[in-house]
């Protein structure tokens, strides 16, 4: 075991960012795909 | 709380330090990416039938990760032979820049994930053919056929000819002819397009054993069979005409492009020693990639630009 050098810790924030953007784009995918099939009915439905 | 505590998470052993953003890219082979996209591009357009614009994109993108998972997949299973053969030796595994257990992980999450967005984009039918492409192209293309085989590439071919079959199917949620005929022709393509690679790289395959065609029964029977099969290609892409895909400009494009192609597959049968022989290994190689864009390009302009498509009075679609 090693303490991480300053280029290794900017690399890891940068791959962290980059995971963060991608789960983030994921989230938007998944609502605007349960939007579109869903179509209008998901506003008519019994609440 | 101790500095020893508050650095205690940035303790690493020299293998997980992890690589650059565009290492983790490089494991999802972009370059076969681009062509996984074109083709199920080309699928999903010709397929009648309506699919919201942005199910599309996102069905094609779920295709070309897919594609990508598949490539880092087969880049962990493959890192022992990668990193001894000249063309892959700048991969990210051999280079140190990821482990192996990183392109592993990547592979699984971004296949699983693919499939279930195909899934729930588009059907589950165009879901279980990706999931078979990745299947495929992993336990039987990767491990199995490619160090077993110099067969490998004729049957593992099937995994790169499905996304246009994915694509179609994504819209229409069947398997049709016009999309077995999409996938033939790739099916076909795969052969002649990798002999003619192996030819000009064959000691990097001898050298880790790989048996591939060059290496295990010669070049000039591999010269025969980059022939043979390459007249077979011709002739398959030729189907799309004759079932009412393509028009009468596909009919002179397949036809102007096939002529080509066996002209450099004969070139490549005649020319058989010193640097010239290689030469027209990598004149094929390049031309076949040329090829299959400019086909399908053909087959897409037909598809969606209005007018330009004739029938060419063959239609012997069952």
């Amino acid at each position: 075991m090693r303490f991480m050098k300053e280029d290794e810790v900017k690399k890891r924030n940068r791959r962290s960012i980059v995971i963060g953007l991608i789960l983030l784009a994921f989230a938007i995918l998944f609502y605007a795909i349960t939007i579109i099939r869903l179509g209008g009915d998901v506003f008519n439905r019994p609440l | 709380m101790s500095d020893v505590s508050l650095n205690f998470q940035d303790h690493v052993s020299p293998q997980t330090t992890g690589g650059e953003v565009q290492d983790y890219v490089a494991l999802l082979k972009p370059r076969v990416m681009s062509l996984v996209v074109f083709t199920s591009v080309v699928g999903l357009a010709l397929a009648p039938g309506p699919i919201h614009p942005f199910l599309g994109f996102v069905a094609v993108l779920a295709i070309a990760v897919g594609a990508g998972a598949s490539g880092a997949l087969n880049m962990w299973f493959d890192a022992d032979i990668d990193g001894a053969m000249q063309r892959t030796a700048a991969r990210p595994i051999p280079r140190g820049r990821v482990s192996k257990d990183e392109a592993l992980a990547l592979g699984v999450v971004l296949s699983a994930f693919s499939i279930l967005v195909l899934g729930l984009a588009t059907n589950w039918i165009a879901a279980g053919l990706l999931a078979l492409t990745i299947g495929f192209y992993l336990f039987v293309y990767t491990m199995w056929l490619k160090r077993k085989t110099p067969q490998n590439i004729v049957i593992g071919g099937a995994a790169g000819a499905f996304p246009p079959m994915i694509g179609w199917t994504a819209v229409t949620g069947t398997v049709s002819l016009e999309s077995i005929i999409l996938f033939l022709i790739i099916f076909m393509w795969t052969p002649p397009h990798f002999w003619a690679l192996a030819l000009y790289r064959c000691r990097d395959y001898t050298r880790v054993g790989v048996p591939m065609l060059p290496v295990v029964e010669g070049p000039d029977s591999t010269r025969t069979h980059i022939l043979v099969y390459s007249v077979i290609l011709c002739a398959v892409s030729l189907l799309p005409a004759f079932i009412g895909l393509g028009g009468v400009l596909y009919l002179f494009a397949s036809s102007a492009l096939g002529a080509a192609f066996l002209y450099y597959a004969w070139q490549v049968y005649c020319v058989r020693h010193g640097d010239k022989a290689d030469k027209t290994a990598k004149r094929l190689f390049v031309f076949s990639i040329f090829y299959l864009f400019a086909l399908y390009l053909v087959l897409l302009l037909e598809g969606i630009v209005p007018g330009i498509m004739m029938p060419t009075g063959f239609d012997f679609k069952v």
